[in-house]
């Protein structure tokens, strides 16, 4: 049955970009889907696409956007960087798209942004991700850093009276990056150099024997530990078996992930995770009534209703509904004049309250904390009582505190020194 | 501490219902409707101090996570969720109070601290009146919390506890208390009770101790203890790196076994190798799917069921494929790289792009502790032996059967075995179906260990390589070993090197090893060589 649905995505996907030529340009609006639907990406990519897909469709169904229909043209990368930067070479330049929904992880929306910039292309990206970037041709709708690293160690410090930290993850740009920003974060909060243990993965990792226990020992001398994971996705399975059947309970040492949601959880049996914890913007189990519209909506167009919801998507969400909002005020689909109708945009978020576009490309919105429930979700036991402003550029890196971007005059610049006074060559 | 009041208090009322005025109990509930911990952790210790007997029902709703309220009314009800609806339940009499939709109750939501309290004040119940495994338990709760209150409790069910493990976490809990003692002498007892156990309770009670008593004596013996104590974890750090090293020896042997056949018997290059221990982890699922009421037992059905999946896929690829390239090693590479790539998209399209779930059945779950330093997992456990079990009875296949005979022969001299009259085409055949069967039962293991996705094929593919050509092509004991050390280096290099570098140590290791010796550790000698 499954397949049959799976089947039945794939040839309507296919349906879209086939009827591409069918259809003048001039009656419709094009939004170009970037995201992997083979390859490794593919387990997280073909949710957001198919996320894209439905709002598109939701869209239509209200009478499209300037009086004309959007038509979503979907392309894959197959999870392949290099080729990421031709197919958004091929989406501007030969299917001439109105904007962009794409990437997931650092190096592919990295490969894809010089196209964008020499293009003027527009992109959304859905994805929390290592902040130290803001472009000019990009919004950012994931969680910068402090969106969600270091609320989530305060929650640790405050709520859970944690004294000692593993960080723990995988040996890539975005765990290297947010962990170099906790542990700085963490020694100016007074964290002993050997309170903090340091580990990272390969990619992948499925033998976590020795660090779990390397953990266990490291959280047995007496003061509270938790772990902070940047782990990422499919490895968590393997690491989370292992603090099960090694006896590592979340009253323990509780775990902090800022890579699993429910997507990842819907994997395994949740049973022995209880308890420990996970730092998004969005929890599908969050009580509003915009949620459980979505919710619903996205039982009804998957047409499965096991199917999760989860962070990327709600980013998704409030990219695409923003660049309606822009795409109207400013009255054209012209990338200059919608990026300056982005700034401001204020729009209802799942979770209850409002995420706001700032000038600087990052979004304010909440941040949450969540316990993993045995039934796969996540009950949120926190969250910051307003919204969190994003932070492209760390204040707790020295060679990034001075830097701020902003996309107005005067400053116009994603990559602004205060100090000199001075923006860096490069565009982002 | 508030354990021992509640247990007692609860003890009461268990027997005595003694209903408190409902609006009180009533009012002192709400806050557990709101989203506040804080108020929610204080309604836990005012409902301990009622002592009324429907606290208990509460706390262990709460812990069994079936505690919801309406979200209109805030009346809370036990619910328990089938198909799409709520079935709700009065929490004190537990008559049924009919259906509500999914959106109409919310489940009490409580953090890990209150759940560690109310585990803890549950524990303090269970000693006195819990069955012998829940003693055990709480006993050893209990045990690490070290609180002077708890001493009436721990040396009133001494005087009648008959169960030794159980024993002897209330004395080290006695004895912990007594730690603190002003009378040096106790102090003295209450060390060498404690008998350098490895429980890391024990060692960090007794550090200050060790630093700073003032009866130079116990000091003595506390420092000593401390050093006995480190001197054991060392020797079981090393114990259970060895384990590890084996447990992750294992996991290369199973995923190399198949691959020992199809590349080290048969000489093909099967990059689609890793692609058959996904069908078997597949295997696994579908087979889960199939008895979701027999889980227990489905991975004894997954077994036969996977070998027969994978090795029918591997004689379809050989007779469809890899029978046209024999001898042209570059163009079996490509063409296998190739299936494993149709594989990984077929699977991803039938299965979603999503990792599924295999569930772990309960005897492979949790570990075997040996001390209170040293865990055995079960799951690695029980796939260390399966290993062997499948290297051995591949060893019985191929040396004592006539198809085992077939084979060798069919490898060693081609032309010589067609003369004798063996159909060679089919025994390629059946040799390549068999090795991807081997690589389908790995599957099944490995699902017990890690994700089932299409993508994890390709994890194995490289160490696979690695153990067979390490250990010497065509030969069944190099595998043997070569994983083993393999794994075994692994784990001990990774302490001191992190995860990471380890691989890359032992990868470069293997490339200079295989300068010296090209033909791994047990080469094969004699005239099949030099064909």
């Amino acid at each position: 049955m499954k397949a049959k649905k799976g089947l039945k995505l794939g040839l309507s996907a296919l349906a879209f970009s086939v009827s591409l030529s069918a259809v003048a340009a001039d009656d419709v609006i094009k939004v170009g889907v970037l995201h992997s639907l083979s390859g490794t990406m593919a387990i997280s990519e073909t949710t957001l696409k198919d996320t894209v897909l439905m709002l598109v469709e939701q869209q239509n169904q209200r009478g499209g956007l300037l009086g004309k229909k959007l038509q979503p043209v979907v392309v894959d990368p197959a999870s392949n960087w290099p080729l990421f930067a031709e197919r958004a070479r091929q989406l501007l330049e030969r299917d001439k798209v109105d904007v962009i929904f794409g990437t997931w992880t650092s190096v592919s929306r990295k490969s894809v942004l010089p196209v964008l910039e020499e293009l003027n292309g527009l992109m959304f990206y859905p994805v929390q991700y290592e902040g130290e970037e803001s472009s000019r041709n990009i919004f950012y709708t994931g969680a910068a850093p402090n969106q969600q690293a270091i609320p989530a160690v305060d929650y640790l410090i405050n709520e859970l009276g944690i004294e000692r930290f593993v960080l723990a993850g995988t040996d890539y740009v975005y765990p290297r990056t947010t962990n170099r920003i906790l542990e700085a974060y963490l020694k100016s909060k007074g964290v002993a150099d050997a309170d903090i243990m340091i580990n990272y993965t390969p990619f992948g990792h499925s033998d976590w024997q020795t660090i779990v226990s390397d953990i266990r020992r490291f959280g047995s001398q007496g003061k509270k530990t938790a772990v902070v994971s940047t782990i990422n996705g499919d490895a968590n399975v393997p690491f989370y078996l292992e603090l099960g059947n090694q006896g590592v309970s979340a009253e323990d040492i509780p775990v902090i992930a800022f890579s699993v949601g429910e997507e990842e959880l819907s994997g395994i049996d949740t049973g022995p995770l209880v308890g420990h914890l996970a730092a998004w913007n969005y929890f599908m189990s969050a009580e509003s009534d915009e949620n459980f519209a979505f919710i619903d909506k996205w039982h009804e167009f998957i047409g499965d209703t096991n199917r999760v919801t989860n962070d990327p998507m709600e980013a998704t969400y409030i990219g695409f509904t923003m660049w309606t909002k822009a795409v109207e005020a400013a009255g054209t689909t012209d990338v200059d004049a919608v990026r300056a109708a982005m700034y401001g945009i204020t729009i209802p978020n799942l979770t209850g309250g409002y995420a706001v576009m700032n000038t600087n490309h990052h979004l304010t919105k909440p941040v949450l904390i969540g316990e993993i429930q045995d039934d796969g979700q996540f009950s949120i036991v926190w969250q910051t009582p307003n919204g969190v402003i994003g932070d492209a550029w760390t204040d707790y890196l020295p060679d990034s505190a001075n830097i701020i971007a902003d996309w107005t005059a005067p400053v116009n610049c994603g990559n602004f020194n205060i100090r000199t006074g001075r923006c860096s060559g490069q565009n982002y | 501490m508030k354990a021992l009041r509640f247990g007692s208090l609860m003890l009461l009322a268990w027997m005595l219902w003694t209903p408190a005025l409902a609006d009180d109990f009533e009012r002192l509930l709400q806050p557990l409707t709101s989203n506040n911990m804080a108020a929610k952790a204080q309604v836990v210790q005012k409902l301990a101090d009622t002592g009324d007997a429907r606290a208990l029902v509460i706390f262990e709703a709460i812990l069994d996570g079936n505690l919801h309220f309406r979200r209109d009314t805030g009346e809370l009800v036990l619910a328990s969720l089938s198909g799409n609806m709520f079935q709700l339940r009065d929490p004190y009499t537990g008559e049924s109070l009919g259906e509500a939709g999914r959106r109409e109750v919310s489940r009490v939501n409580v953090n890990n601290a209150i759940r560690s309290d109310l585990r803890t004040r549950r524990a303090a119940l269970q000693l006195e009146i819990g069955t012998a495994t829940d003693r055990r338990n709480a006993a050893r709760r209990l045990m690490s919390q070290i609180d002077e209150e708890l001493r009436p409790l721990f040396e009133g069910r001494l005087q009648v506890e008959s169960s030794r493990a159980t024993r002897r976490y209330l004395e080290m809990g006695l004895a912990l208390m007594d730690l603190q003692d002003t009378d040096p002498r106790v102090r003295m007892a209450a060390i060498n009770t404690l008998d350098n156990d490895l429980l890391p309770v024990v060692r960090r009670s007794l550090t200050p101790l060790a630093e700073n008593d003032p009866n130079e004596a116990v000091r003595e013996a506390a420092q000593r203890s401390v050093r006995d104590i480190d001197t054991l974890l060392k020797v079981n750090r090393v114990a259970e790196n060895v384990y590890y090293g084996i447990s992750l020896g294992s996991v290369l042997l199973l995923a190399a076994i198949g691959l020992a056949i199809t590349f080290g018997v048969m000489g093909v290059i099967n990059m689609a190798h890793g692609e058959m221990i996904m069908l078997g982890a597949y295997t696994t699922y579908v087979v889960q799917l199939m008895m979701p009421n027999h889980i227990e037992y489905s991975i004894l059905v997954a077994i036969p069921a996977a070998f027969m999946v994978a090795g029918l896929v591997g004689i379809l690829i050989e007779r469809g494929v890899i029978r046209f390239l024999y001898g042209r090693p570059l163009e079996t590479l490509l063409a296998t790289f190739g299936i494993s790539l149709i594989l990984q998209q077929a699977v991803r399209s039938i299965f979603s792009p999503l990792n599924r779930q295999v569930t772990t059945p309960e005897w492979m779950s949790g570990s075997f502790e040996i001390n209170g330093a040293l865990a055995l997992t079960y799951n690695r456990f029980y796939i260390i032996i399966f290993s062997l079990l499948v290297l051995a009875a591949l060893m019985v296949l191929l040396k004592k059967t006539h198809f085992g005979l077939q084979m060798r022969a069919v490898t060693q001299n081609r032309r010589m075995a067609s003369a004798m009259g063996i159909r060679t085409g089919w025994v390629d055949a059946l040799t390549f179906g068999l090795g991807s069967g081997i690589a389908g039962i790995a599957g099944v293991a490995l699902s017990q260990l890690t994700n089932v996705g299409p993508n994890m094929g390709q994890q194995y593919i490289i160490d696979s390589f690695l153990v067979v050509v390490f250990g010497g092509v065509g030969n069944l004991w190099g595998t043997l070993v070569g994983a083993m050390s393999l794994g075994i280096t692994n784990k001990l290099i990774e302490p001191w090197t992190g995860a990471v570098l380890a691989k890359i140590v032992i990868l470069v290791a293997v490339i200079l090893f295989i300068q010296k010796r090209p033909r791994g550790l047990f080469a094969l000698k004699g005239r099949s060589v030099e064909d």
